[in-house]
């Protein structure tokens, strides 16, 4: 149990700010080095280290350099070095197996120190253990930093004699497991207010940890054990971390007991609680109850996710399970849907899939119990493993190839972990086991399939419903209707749209109406509730490209004793789906197995509005659902159907979530199905909230009879009732798959109660009595005006006056007068576009007057707020002037394509003119931007905008920066991708984006080579090799934790951070996500001001903020709260025209600004001069409020939160309760808090220096040169820096073919060759890491093994992962094999590789990529251009092609010929063995290529072809 | 919205018109009814913008997009329910509303706006030909009563929300025929009188009790309306028209437009008058103001027969396009061709009345005019600088002159005296902006008699936020 994080060295507790420490996650490098005969040498550790030290750059650092994130390793118990040590304290150890070390991290405190071994003393008497006695661990502290120092932990292991009555090691182990957890339990009380604590590093008989709040590098000398050669292990498993913040944490310093985790578990909230609600059914054989009581609860708050996860595997390896198979329970592969998957493999999943939820998000997890070491991937497989396996018995694994340099010669197979997959060495039988092998044991070590046969029901078999429902007639219908708040804009716009097309309906620009907690009409729940997204830390996922991963299937029942295996727990009821319609509903109403039974409870409460009424239903449902559990029910129907004119409905959040804690906190929820059958759930964040929030199934009986109804009166096409109750299912299903993957969670499972969400403006008891654990910052309503809210809705319903047979209009997704507030109204617009246009700034002043007046209301959370003076006033004359002010400004990233090249050149031209900055957005640039105008204009756009499409990034692009943008994330729609229809793509835009005309672009989630916050520090490093002399940039969008992920950000050398709102603008995107993702700015704003000055991180980094703004007084709160710049991008749009018609997705922007037809783009009226008008006046209206407020720079006004305070006279009733103190916190700090320090970027000691070196006088003269280096794993982005000084000079052209080549040995890092330009050619010999030809613009690449090694290239893998992403041009050649997502986004470049991993050429626009071997699943998923060739001669394609967007055919004469010769080259280059065999027998080689052709492209080109002929 | 690119297609067409010679015959609306095809097009034409500046021009707040959408889509009953959900006469408004909607239409910016107006008549006119139209019971009835004074726009929308709210409610009209303005104001060629007449029938099917010829405070008593009701709405108008006082106003030939409308419209719908007739057959004829009544005075003349009519203009010409003083999607003061004038006329701008001219007898002979020359100020860019052009003084020669200059207030004497309501500076009655409420408890008002002349639509909305405000009130109370 880690007991010592989280105390406050630097006083800065969690109520005040906004920063919390849930937040926190981390990432890293991981690996092991092991004996697979368990032969134990010192070398072995000491290799370990030296791997762990080669990692070095994956870990972090925070503030001072010499204080790291942690780092460790685990190794057997070195019972000849304890031995001897433990006999100079004075203890005799027995024989190795007979006694349990303990790894102890005590307090420095020397008083809390011995009443710490008082209690261990007395515990380990009440366990009949037997204390050996404690040897202080010798450590040499001189090189660490304070901080790390002023928490350092007096470190002493701790002996224990095994007792004589415990047969085995493991029942050792067990024991010392209970004792562990128990004496951890009893020393929370004692070291409460310690900054150290107590921590057990490692308690057993079998292994050891040394870590600690150390750099990788720090490890060997801190610990003086490590460097005895008496240590001696068959294996050492290392761990180096990049956290996200800085606190001092030794204990969260991995190795962990059981496991080494690089990764994120995005679901843990809900895992936490699973694991929560069903601790008190824990039964096993292995503990007596005294025993369990002494060891639970498992868990305990402050840990870190992957601790938890270690905890858990700790609990199920003693209960009984072996480590794999706990390992394939906590993180199953991706089996539903996988028709290849063995059958016994499945039946295992689909068995444990009803007693546990996978612990989902990207892991690459290192495990050992001390006999059998291994490793598994999720089943994403987004983490690199690479390993080797020699001729001598060693096995590395690690997050990169060469971290330990081994003899090629010696190497007999090279290999990277595939997704799902497992790795285990079996030290005692000596033997490597491989996946199958290891699943099959385990997976037919029970009769699963049996099991599941006999217990397990279908929804579709349950027999027919006893009762049949009487279907709502239309005049309840429009009651209820009424009742639960549904408007016609729900109705028409939402509900109508994914009846008819079966997807969630598509919106454009920002969302500008009142947050939930703000606005004056009555609100559903769920709108209080932000959903929350992957950023840097993890990635979302493509649920639509990459789908074989995902699933909805929900079960019913079945959650039993997770201690123990029993074929009742598979006796549960399956959904595919968790949207159920009536008939299913009223089949589990009347269920009926012989022992499972369900239970309808009516969610009503009393509307006569008195208050506690809701408060008293609540309890009184949480009562029932209590009495039906005793009761025996195993389904829990929560019924919103029964609501009157007397009786309203409980909002069906509240009332499921109330009900799902309140069983948590008995214990009993894991033993029901919780069922919804509700009204008020039409849209997808509906669904969401319900699942999020602990609902197993949903019936929502009043959007299908809304369905119905729209069906009776004919507002469909469609003739098929069915039809359309499928197609609103399946947009459900589709929008919730969304949702989970944009957290980068898979699985409804996990999704399941993992409370994803972030809730604005709900007060404390709220969310402590029904969203316990649920994120809340600001407070706001409580029960009773919950109630008053839906009471508003159902006294509407009810209200006897005035018939009116329409519902209310709605208005908030278009504006509509006398309804919903909109910030850009007919008004503001208005009076916008004329000050602007007519140089009027006392028509500006009527604008912001109204704009900040909010029409007397708020309706923002800046608008709660009020300036307060805390120093004299200054004349204006003294502030710094409007020029100056105005630089700081930036517009919008958006692309030439989503935006017309009028609207987009306009903005340039108006930026450029104030010094300010515009964004290319993620479309590329035109080269003819580059060229200043006669007039002295500029077009081009100082931002350049790197995201996950890469479209247009090259060497060149990124050469013309003044600052490149890594954009993580979008305010309007953060984790989800983008697409641009093959329309708009015409062939500039396609020229720009280095696509094809007519073919359409899809920006995927992720960034393929962002899954963490390491490879976000690598993105920043190669572009910052790609060009040194641009501020760096990384964008990121509010939310709850963006401070700790910004200070990872500012750890990984960014020099810039960006914090979007919630609500900025968007091209396109689902309704949903505009309005209920994210967060506004002015929370994430100054959680990331007040985090980094927590970290000592601000000073490096400049913040900016974007979102919504229109005025002056935006700017001046956002700088109060920590902005130093600020983004402004649909403000200046409606200066240039634009008029909110919220169509931008469809092309027909009627003003010529989001379209790009022709005829449309000819009625742009835009000017720069509006724009330097409207900035203008954005600049005189800051300054004077500062001079009101006595400021004479911006940058002296920087985080002055003390001169706001919260307005006190909102009068509106829901506006009470917020509390924005923790959003005006300010931190004390000596460091200053503005942007004043310079990042290393690190690029000092690179072997691309050296390179330029050798290169200087081709470079000069065009001519060619030849040169050679040794290379290793810690050379990374090699050439890059080459690749910009050649870009300087020779442009996007470059050089001449292969003037500039270099021969390489050695393993290269990542990012070898990243967006080399034409002229320099990289031969390397030995292997590569991921990311290999990055961005490539031209290079040449040839990887090739040693020479004298004698492995078979084509089977070994040589290259990692997501090699050649985005890459635009350029040629690569492979003699080996490669890992996952190879080619991804490839839009020009040619490759020859010899078998490549999963999700091969996904999203690939151009380009030609041949593979001359195997491919892994999802081979050419959302692939829209270029041709692939798969050379299949094991006819596997076909299996693993993802067929949504390409054809499989037989190749034609010409292919044959450019496919010959290719691989001709390939084998010139590379010396390819199968090349040449392939060449030798052409003729039949050549029959098995296969060409994966995508449909759109080949239509494209053909066209193309038959215009020329 | 209906169709993404329906604007890019289609271009704005309104239904053709009889010919001038036919229409001139009679007094029948002469605006033919377009195809079904043609109502598709252009409802097509709506870009269902992200914020409809249409609903914000309109003082009623008409759901716009909405149902030109569901005119697309030829759901008629639909685009019905929506469009009565906001204005209760469709009929009147589709007529003679000046369509401050059309000129804030979004593609107007940089096109021409959508025919909203044609498409609310067709709606409307739909759902009666169809029968989906028709009255609906009040769903409750409380014992209150509410009597309204006056039975114009604001009137009848009050009456009209009052009842179904389930107030019992009488209106009381001093004239002969329900409908005010509507039904004396307008002519028929502009809307039927059988259009007024389906309403007020209706109206009465609905319950709400109509007292024609009750001229409260001369035959029926102030007091016993107070015992009577238990609210009492004043939407009695703004009649007190605007004269023209300059020598020989005295001529016998001069006449206050309303004065002839309401004659001729009697005349037409066969309703005895007592007063002299007024009648331009033969007659050279002046118009004096620009606004909707000078041409309705136009097109009257010319129906009766005059020789020649003269419509003459204070004010310069007004541009036949935005100007920067107008910007979209301000309401602009655009030059009018009514279709009045299309039928005959001679204007003239920039002409300032001196006198009228009369013979010995005192009958009319003509008007001295002189030639104005306006000069834009230069800060608002408006046309407000004004100087006699020397020696421009002539005498157009006329037999009737018209004068459709406006009207200044409510009328003061008699009710307005009796109940002791408030005056605001202007002579309006004070109805406590937001609330509709006078001095007086329990006494409301809407409409012209509140806000001063202005549009039919802008009373419907009075009409209907002022029962909105009684209903309030009641609530309050119990």
């Amino acid at each position: 149990m880690n007991t010592t994080q989280k105390k406050n060295p630097d006083n800065f507790t969690k109520n005040q700010g906004l920063y919390e420490p849930e937040f926190e996650f981390d990432s890293c490098g991981v690996g092991f080095v092991a004996n697979i005969k368990g032969v134990k040498s010192y070398k072995i550790v000491s290799d370990a280290i030296t791997m762990l030290e080669n990692m070095e750059h994956r870990g972090a650092t925070g503030y001072e350099s010499n204080t790291g994130d942690g780092a460790g390793i685990q190794i057997q118990i070195p019972h000849e070095l304890l031995y001897d040590e433990a006999l100079n304290v004075g203890i005799d150890l027995p024989e190795s197996g007979y006694y349990g070390v303990g790894m102890l991290f005590f307090s420095q405190n020397n008083f809390i120190r011995e009443e710490c071994k008082e209690v261990i003393a007395q515990s380990a008497e009440k366990l009949h253990l037997k204390i050996l006695g404690y040897r202080p661990v010798p450590v040499s502290n001189i090189d660490l930093g304070d901080l790390a120092k002023s928490v350092e932990p007096v470190m002493e292991m701790l002996f224990i004699e095994r007792p004589f009555d415990l047969d085995t090691e493991k029942d050792f182990e067990r024991k010392l497991f209970i004792f562990k957890n128990y004496i951890s339990h009893q020393m929370i009380s004692i070291t409460n207010n310690d900054p150290i604590g107590f921590y057990v590093a490692s308690f057993s008989c079998k292994k050891l940890i040394y870590k600690g709040q150390l750099r990788s590098i720090q490890v060997r000398n801190y610990f003086k054990d490590l460097t005895n050669p008496k240590i001696r292990s068959a294996f050492g498993m290392v761990h180096s971390r990049f956290a996200t913040n800085t606190s001092p944490t030794w204990s969260l310093a991995q190795p962990f007991r059981f496991l080494a985790h690089n990764g994120e578990i995005n679901t843990l909230g809900g895992n936490l609680n699973w694991l929560r609600s069903s601790e008190k059914m824990f039964q096993s054989p292995f503990f007596t109850p005294q025993e369990m009581d002494m060891l639970l609860p498992l868990t305990k708050p402050g840990q870190s996710d992957s601790s938890y996860l270690d905890n858990m595997v700790e609990l199920l390896y003693h209960s009984g399970r072996s480590l794999p198979h706990t390992m394939m329970m906590l993180i199953p592969e991706a089996w539903d849907g996988h028709e290849q998957m063995e059958h016994y493999k499945k039946d295992f999943y689909e068995f444990h899939a009803c007693l546990m939820e996978p612990w989902d998000g990207p892991a690459s997890i290192s495990f050992t119990d001390g006999d059998m070491i291994g490793a598994t991937l999720d089943r994403n497989g987004l983490r690199p493993s690479r390993y080797c396996i020699t001729s001598d018995d060693l096995v590395i694994m690690a997050s990169e190839s060469g971290a330990l340099s081994v003899d090629p010669q010696k190497i007999i197979k090279r290999g990277h972990l595939q997704p799902g997959k497992m790795f285990l060495v079996d030290m005692k039988k000596g033997t490597i086991i491989s996946d199958d092998e290891l699943k099959k044991e385990i997976c037919t070590s029970k009769p699963y399939r049996e099991w599941l046969d006999s217990m397990r029901i279908n929804i579709t078999e349950l027999p027919n419903p006893k009762i049949r429902f009487n279907k709502l007639q239309t005049e309840d219908i429009f009651k209820y209707q009424k009742a639960f708040g549904y408007s016609r804009e729900d109705l028409d716009g939402v509900i109508k749209e994914m009846a008819s097309h079966g997807k969630e309906p598509i919106g454009s620009m920002g969302f500008d109406v009142p947050l939930a907690v703000l606005s004056e009409k009555p609100q559903h729940l769920s709108s209080y509730f932000k959903q929350l997204f992957a950023q840097v830390t993890n990635p979302p996922i493509d649920p639509i490209r990459e789908k074989l991963v995902m699933s909805l299937t929900t079960i019913i029942g079945g959650n039993g004793n997770l201690l123990e295996e029993d074929k009742n727990f598979a006796h549960s009821i399956k959904l595919e789906n968790p949207v159920i319609n009536n008939n299913q509903l009223e089949k589990l109403r009347s269920v009926d197995t012989g022992r499972f039974q369900a239970k309808t409870i009516y969610t009503y409460f009393n509307a006569r509005g008195k208050e506690g009424e809701l408060k008293k239903a609540i309890d009184r449902i949480c009562r029932y659902a209590v009495d039906a559990v005793d009761d025996g029910f195993e389904v829990i129907i929560l019924s919103d159907r029964s609501l009157d004119s007397q009786h309203a409905s409980i909002p069906s959040l509240l009332a499921c979530s109330a009900v799902h804690h309140h069983l948590i906190r008995k214990g009993i929820r894991r033993k029901i199905g919780l069922v919804m059958e509700v009204g008020d759930v039409w849209e997808v964040h509906h669904f969401a909230t319900l699942l999020g929030f602990g609902a197993t199934a949903i019936n929502p009986y009043l959007a299908l009879a809304s369905i119905r109804q729209m069906f009776d009166e004919g507002a469909f096409e469609e003739e098929d009732l069915v039809k359309l109750r499928d197609n609103y299912k399946k947009a459900v299903g589709d929008g919730l798959l969304k949702i989970f993957s944009k957290m980068g969670v898979s699985t409804l499972q996990s999704y399941h109660g993992a409370q994803i969400f972030e809730i604005i403006g709900l007060n404390k008891l709220v969310v402590n009595t029904c969203f316990t654990g649920a994120v809340s910052r600001i407070e706001g309503i409580g029960f009773d005006e919950i109630a008053k809210e839906a009471l508003l809705k159902h006294q509407d319903a009810f209200k006897e006056d005035m018939e009116n047979s329409l519902l209310d209009t709605g208005g908030i997704y278009q504006w509509r007068s006398n309804n919903e507030y909109h910030q850009f109204n007919p008004q503001s617009i208005h009076l916008l576009q004329q000050s602007a246009w007519n140089n009027d700034y006392d028509v500006f002043k009527k604008y912001s007057r109204l704009v900040n007046q909010q029409m007397g209301k708020a309706t923002l959370l800046r608008g709660l707020l009020e300036f307060k003076n805390d120093r004299e006033s200054i004349p204006l004359e003294e502030v710094e002037p409007i020029e100056s002010i105005m630089k700081r400004f930036a517009t919008g990233a958006m692309s030439f394509g989503s935006i017309s090249w009028e609207a987009h050149t306009t903005l340039a031209i108006a930026m450029n003119r104030i010094g300010a900055k515009s964004n290319t957005g993620e479309g590329g640039e035109d080269e003819a931007r580059y060229a200043p105008e006669k007039n002295g204009d500029n077009l081009r756009s100082s931002i350049k905008q790197v995201a996950s499409g890469r479209f247009g990034v090259t060497a060149r692009y990124l050469a013309e920066a003044d600052e490149i943008q890594i954009k993580m994330a979008q305010g309007a729609k953060p984790g989800e991708g983008g697409q641009l229809s093959g329309d708009k793509v015409d062939s500039w835009i396609g020229k720009t984006r280095h696509s094809t005309p007519g073919v359409g672009l899809i920006s995927p989630p992720p960034h393929h080579d962002i899954y963490s916050i390491e490879d976000l520090a690598q993105l920043i490093f190669d572009l910052k090799n790609a060009n040194r002399h641009a501020r760096l940039s990384v964008k990121l969008v509010s939310k709850a934790g963006v401070g700790t992920i910004a200070s990872g950000v500012a750890k990984a050398k960014a020099d810039h951070i960006l914090i979007s709102g919630y609500d900025g603008g968007t091209g396109a995107s689902p309704l949903g996500s505009i309005r209920h993702t994210g967060l506004p700015w002015e929370l994430g704003l100054a959680e990331t001001h007040q985090t980094l000055i927590k970290n000592k991180l601000r000073q490096r980094v400049t913040l900016q903020v974007d979102g919504q703004m229109k005025t002056g007084r935006d700017l001046a709160i956002a700088t109060l709260l920590g902005a130093e710049e600020w983004g402004i991008a649909t403000s200046a749009l409606i200066v240039e025209g634009c008029i909110l018609m919220r169509k931008c997705h469809l092309n027909t922007c009627p003003v010529g600004i989001a379209t790009q037809k022709e005829e449309l783009r000819k009625k742009f009226k835009g000017k720069a001069e509006h724009l330097v008008n409207y900035f203008r006046f954005l600049a005189m209206e800051v300054r004077e409020i500062m001079a009101n407020l006595g400021f004479r720079t911006i940058d002296e006004m920087v985080g002055q939160s003390q001169c706001l305070e919260r307005k006190t006279n909102t009068t509106f009733w829901k506006h009470q309760g917020i509390d924005l103190s923790r959003v005006l916190y300010k931190i004390k700090t000596d460091l200053p808090v503005i942007k004043s320090e310079d990042q290393d970027a690190g690029l000092g000691n690179s072997i691309s220096w050296k390179m330029v070196e050798a290169a200087q006088y081709a470079l000069q003269n065009n001519t060619s040169m030849e040169a050679g280096f040794d290379i290793k794993n810690t050379d990374r982005t090699v050439g890059t820096i080459l690749s910009h000084e050649l870009t300087k000079i020779y442009k996007s052209e470059g050089m001449n073919e292969n003037s500039l080549l270099f021969n390489f040995k050695g393993t290269a890092g990542q990012s070898f060759g990243a967006f080399c330009n034409k002229g320099i050619t990289m031969r390397l010999e030995g292997d590569a890491n991921d990311y290999l030809g990055k961005g490539l613009s031209g290079a040449q690449l040839m990887i090739f093994p040693h020479k004298e090694a004698i492995i078979h290239a084509n089977e070994n893998s040589i290259v990692g992962n997501v090699a050649l992403y985005g890459a635009t041009s350029g040629k690569v050649f492979i003699s080996g094999m490669a890992g996952e997502r190879f080619a991804v986004r490839n839009s020009g470049a040619t490759a020859v590789v010899e078998g490549i991993g999963d999700h091969g050429c996904e999203y690939m626009t151009g380009g030609k990529v041949i593979v001359l071997g195997g491919v892994g699943r999802n081979f050419g998923a959302g692939m829209s251009g270029g041709i692939a060739y798969v050379w299949d001669v094991n006819k596997t394609l076909e299996y693993h092609f993802n067929p949504d967007m390409a054809d499989l055919e037989s190749i034609t004469e010409e292919d044959k010929e450019l496919i010959f010769n290719l691989i001709k080259e390939h084998s010139e280059n590379t010396g390819s063995t199968l090349a040449e065999y392939i060449i030798s027998d052409w003729d039949n080689s050549c029959k098995h290529f296969t060409k994966v052709y995508p449909r759109e492209y080949k239509k494209v080109i053909e066209n193309q072809i038959n215009d020329i002929t | 919205m209906g169709k993404t690119d329906g604007f890019l297609l289609y271009e704005r067409e309104l239904p053709s018109k009889l010919d001038v010679e036919k229409r001139l015959k009679d007094y029948k609306e002469f605006i033919q009814k377009p195809s079904d095809q043609q109502l598709n097009c252009q409802s097509a034409r709506c870009m269902d913008c992200g914020v409809p500046f249409c609903q914000n021009g309109c003082p009623l707040g008409n759901l716009i997009p909405e149902f030109n959408e569901a005119v697309y889509k030829k759901q008629w009953q639909k685009a019905y329910q929506i469009l009565i959900s906001t204005n209760n006469f469709p009929e009147f408004t589709g007529r003679i509303c000046p369509a401050p909607c059309e000129s804030a239409c979004v593609l107007g910016i940089n096109d021409k706006a959508v025919t909203i107006e044609e498409i609310e008549k067709n709606i409307v006119e739909m759902a009666f030909e169809q029968g989906f139209a028709k009255p609906r019971l009040p769903k409750l009835k409380t014992d209150k009563k509410v009597a309204v004074v006056g039975s114009g726009p604001a009137g009848l929308a009050a009456a009209y929300q009052l009842n179904q709210m389930g107030y019992t409610t009488t209106v009381f009209e001093r004239d002969p025929e329900i409908g005010g303005l509507l039904r004396f104001g307008i002519p028929d060629f502009k809307l039927d009188k059988n259009i007024v007449e389906r309403r007020v029938q209706w109206m009465k099917e609905e319950g709400i009790e109509f007292c024609t010829g009750i001229h409260v405070g001369v035959n029926y008593a102030v007091e016993e309306l107070n015992r009577n009701f238990d609210a009492i709405v004043l939407a009695t108008g703004s009649t007190v028209p605007k004269d023209l006082v300059i020598p020989n106003r005295d001529a016998k030939g001069i006449y206050f437009a309303m004065d002839f409308l309401k004659q001729s419209n009697k005349k037409v719908s066969g309703i005895p008058f007592e007063e002299e007739e007024i009648n331009t057959k033969g007659k050279k004829v002046v118009v004096i103001g620009g606004g909707d009544t000078g041409s309705d005075c136009i097109g009257t003349s010319n129906r009766q027969g005059a020789e020649v009519v003269y419509q003459i203009y204070y004010k310069p010409m007004q541009p036949t396009e935005r100007d920067e003083t107008m910007p979209w999607p301000s309401y602009p003061a655009l030059l009018q061709i009514t279709s009045s004038h299309e039928e005959g006329c001679d204007r003239m701008w920039s002409v300032n009345s001196k006198e009228f001219v009369k013979d010995e007898n005192g009958t009319l002979k003509g008007i001295r005019l002189v030639e104005a020359e306006w000069t834009k100020d230069s800060d608002e860019g408006k046309w407000n600088l004004y100087t006699e052009k020397p020696a421009s003084e002539f005498v157009l020669e006329c037999d009737i002159i018209f004068i459709a200059l406006g009207y200044t207030h409510v009328e003061h004497k008699g009710l307005v005296e009796a109940l002791d309501i408030h005056l605001d500076p202007k002579g309006n009655l004070i109805g406590n902006n937001k609330e509709y409420k006078t001095n007086q408890d329990k006494i409301f008002t809407c409409g012209d008699a509140r806000k001063g002349q202005s549009l039919v639509v802008w009373a419907i909305a009075e009409g209907r936020q002022c029962a909105e405000k009684i209903n309030e009130f009641f609530k309050n109370k119990s």
